[in-house]
């Protein structure tokens, strides 16, 4: 209990340098739930609604990719991003642009098959009077999803909880260099190696109250919306 | 489908605006990075030449990996034999010695196998094997690891072979395997600037240094931009001139860590 | 002026789900002019019914024709309003613009004619409310709004009043008498005697899959030809 308050304490004497890595994550963490979003909602709304020869199997294969290993999504990005790799010409290893890229390969299918066991409920609901009214494919399933926006932040919170949490994937493709590249589970890792274990409970601690700090707001936003809309 | 395309412009743009910014990347080590020596050191380079220094800290196989592959402009590391191997490969331009630091033999207090105040390390490995006294080895094919299996040697002792449970071989780094020995009151070998900061050390403590077989050699070469065209040859080059130079070298000695200095300087000789 | 949608023929129309036959051999004509019910018991396959005729499933044997080629054309102008309304989380008059958006009615006219939808059925002043939170009756006059709003030939309802109180029954069979009088052919499903007659003109009576007998509502009720349907009459309560 001691050595959490002795971290906390060593925390806050970090100042600018604590700024920095907490803003870094979340501009790292957000950036790929964005990313993720935009390419993983889609994709699970059409699983959803379109029926097409070998559907099961996509939604099998999607289910298994949530438990994607981030340390080994990690070297495949590395490898990808090498110079000695077939992406190397965009520089990007060892940048925060690394860490989005290997962030976002994590989370999709996260984001994607949770919404799409999601809006397979929604779509039983809707589907008959979608398509009375003209709906098909891709309209009828960006409808879905607007409609089921607010059951959807649960699958959104979801894969920002994984890219927040974990480590493999952004160590290896970021390289943790210090001012650059180094987040909030790098640095613990860091801490942790380096035997300075109070400093490293510290910023344990600071990860979980933004995380925390983030989920509520969202379901707080739930709520009202529920409110609002029914 | 307009903001899928503004999202992947604008992490496109976000690559090569980086690019402009004037920075090299540098492939070292994590005891070195963990050691404080480029906190000290890096802000006077940059100062002086407005070139951000990126360091990515890693196991010393996996740092001359990344010189390899072209990833790094400058690779900085301690593993002589390694070194020569990579040059030979082409993938460097010229490998200068910048510094040594050296490894000490840290031990429990109580010091089962009675090694502590000996100046020579190999009999001190001797008797911790006669004692089947518990050690701790780094096991990860770096720096530190190479120079306490040639110590190993040194005592005439093929360790693959006669080793017991009393050895163990965890796969980690510097700090972590500390943190093992610690819990464990096993010996390790460490290098200094990780023992100095090191900060869990329970019943641990520095039991042989000094011998000159512990001494730990640092060299730098810059990638091979002729094999690697991406390579920042201008910038890449002026860290190592300024390493060896007389400035970096002063630099290089100056670092203290509670006033003791942790790396001496040696691009001259 | 463009051809009407009608004549809807059903050529020896067979529906089965699941190995089990619900539609079985139905072939009629649906003409313009007079409100048709679908009477039937419930299982009889009225609902299946509905959504062949309507274009939700297609036939496992046999055809549905219309008189018009183009699938587009076809969506615009016949709809159905269903047992129960599903509506869009959003506000009610925003429900009606999706329909018409959907019909790629010009942006500049989609809000007057939304607007003049729901005068049409009474709901204009809950035009901002979010529809998920109006009554059961006011989401199905909603749902008759939205159907409506394209000025269909054809609307199908499929017992749309089942679900509600009796003073917003009166409400919902009041829109429809008015689309009715406006010329839209009214085609609805129902197993309320009641209703069948203050709505209807001619009768398809519906059993097991078959139809057993059309007649015009009077000569129905009157004397029907099958002694099925005069047992299903007699087992109906009486609903006002």
């Amino acid at each position: 209990m001691g050595a959490i308050g002795e971290g906390l304490r060593r925390v806050f004497e970090l100042d600018t340098e604590l700024w920095r890595i907490v803003l870094l994550s979340l501009e790292v963490s957000l950036s790929a739930v964005l990313l993720a979003v935009l390419l993983g909602l889609p994709l699970g709304a059409l699983l959803a609604v379109k029926r097409f020869p070998g559907r099961r199997g996509v939604i099998v294969v999607l289910n298994a990719l949530m438990g994607l290993p981030p340390v080994v999504v990690g070297l495949l990005v590395y490898l990808l991003l090498s110079r000695a790799g077939p992406l190397g010409e965009l520089g990007l290893l060892f940048t925060p642009g690394a860490m989005i890229v290997a962030q976002t390969i994590l989370i999709v299918p996260i984001i994607a098959a949770l919404a799409r066991q999601a809006l397979d409920d929604a779509w039983r609901e809707y589907e008959e009077q979608l398509r009375s009214l003209g709906a098909e494919g891709v309209q009828a399933a960006l409808t879905l999803l607007w409609d089921a926006r607010f059951s959807l932040i649960t699958a959104v919170l979801a894969g920002l909880g994984r890219a927040a949490a974990e480590v493999g994937a952004v160590m290896i493709v970021g390289g943790n260099i210090d001012g650059v590249t180094r987040v909030m589970t790098t640095a613990i890792a860091l801490e942790t190696s380096k035997g300075d274990l109070p400093l490293a409970l510290g910023l344990g601690c600071v990860l979980i109250a933004i995380v925390l700090l983030l989920n509520s707001a969202a379901q707080l936003i739930k709520d009202a919306a529920q409110r609002r809309f029914g | 489908m307009g903001v899928i395309c503004s999202a992947v412009l604008a992490l496109a743009l976000a690559a090569p605006a980086q690019a402009q910014e004037r920075f090299i990347t540098v492939a070292s080590t994590t005891s070195t990075e963990q050691s404080g020596l480029f906190r000290h050191l890096l802000p006077i380079f940059e100062k002086k030449t407005g070139i951000q220094v990126r360091v990515v800290a890693v196991g010393t196989g996996q740092a001359l990996d990344i010189g390899r592959r072209g990833d790094a402009d400058v690779v900085l590391v301690h593993a002589r034999p390694l070194e020569e191997k990579f040059m030979a490969e082409g993938h460097g331009v010229k490998r200068y010695d910048v510094m040594y630091n050296d490894f000490v033999l840290i031990g429990p207090k109580s010091d089962p196998a009675k090694v502590a105040g000996t100046k020579d390390v190999a009999a001190a490995f001797r008797r911790i094997q006669d004692a089947r006294a518990p050690f701790v080895s780094r096991g990860d094919r770096s720096g530190t690891h190479f120079a306490e299996l040639e110590i190993w040697k040194l005592a005439g002792i093929d360790i693959a072979k006669q080793k017991g449970p009393w050895y163990r071989d965890t796969g980690q780094g510097m700090g972590p395997a500390l943190n093992t020995a610690a819990g464990m009151n096993a010996y390790i070998l460490a290098d200094r600037g990780t023992w100095l900061s090191f900060k869990n050390r329970a019943e641990l403590a520095i039991v042989v240094e000094g011998d000159k077989r512990l001494y730990n050699q640092y060299g730098v070469m810059l990638v091979n931009p002729t094999k690697h065209p991406n390579v920042k040859r201008g910038m890449g080059q002026a860290l190592v001139d300024w390493l060896i130079s007389t400035e970096g070298q002063k630099a290089i000695a100056d670092y203290k860590i509670n006033g003791e200095q942790l790396f001496f300087p040696n691009a001259g000789s | 002026m463009a051809a009407s949608i009608l004549p809807l023929a059903l050529d020896n129309v067979f529906y089965a789900s699941n190995g089990q036959p619900i539609i079985s051999g139905v072939s009629l004509a649906i003409e313009a002019g007079p409100s048709t019910i679908i009477l039937g018991a419930n299982g009889a396959g009225k609902s299946v019914l509905m959504r062949l005729m309507h274009g939700l499933l297609a036939p496992t044997a046999g055809s549905v024709r219309w008189n018009e080629q183009d699938p587009a054309s076809l969506r615009r102008r016949q709809a159905m309003v269903f047992q129960r309304p599903v509506m869009l989380r959003r506000s009610a008059l925003a429900n009606v613009l999706y329909a018409l958006q959907l019909a790629n009615v010009p942006t500049g006219e989609r809000e007057t004619q939304a607007l003049a939808a729901l005068d049409e059925v009474g709901l204009r002043h809950l035009a901002q409310r979010p529809a998920r939170v109006l009554s059961g009756g006011e989401q199905q006059r909603l749902a008759l709004a939205r159907a409506w709003a394209l000025h269909p030939e054809v609307l199908f309802l499929d017992e749309p009043t089942a679900n509600l109180d009796p003073a917003a029954v009166r409400e919902i069979e009041t829109v429809i008498k008015a689309f009715d009088a406006a010329g839209t052919k009214i085609v609805m499903a129902t197993h309320n005697l009641g209703q069948a007659r203050r709505l209807g003109d001619e009768v398809i009576y519906l059993q097991a899959g078959r139809v057993m007998e059309r007649a015009l509502i009077e000569q129905f009720f009157a004397s029907p030809a099958t002694a099925d349907a005069a047992a299903f009459m007699k087992g109906e309560l009486p609903w006002v």
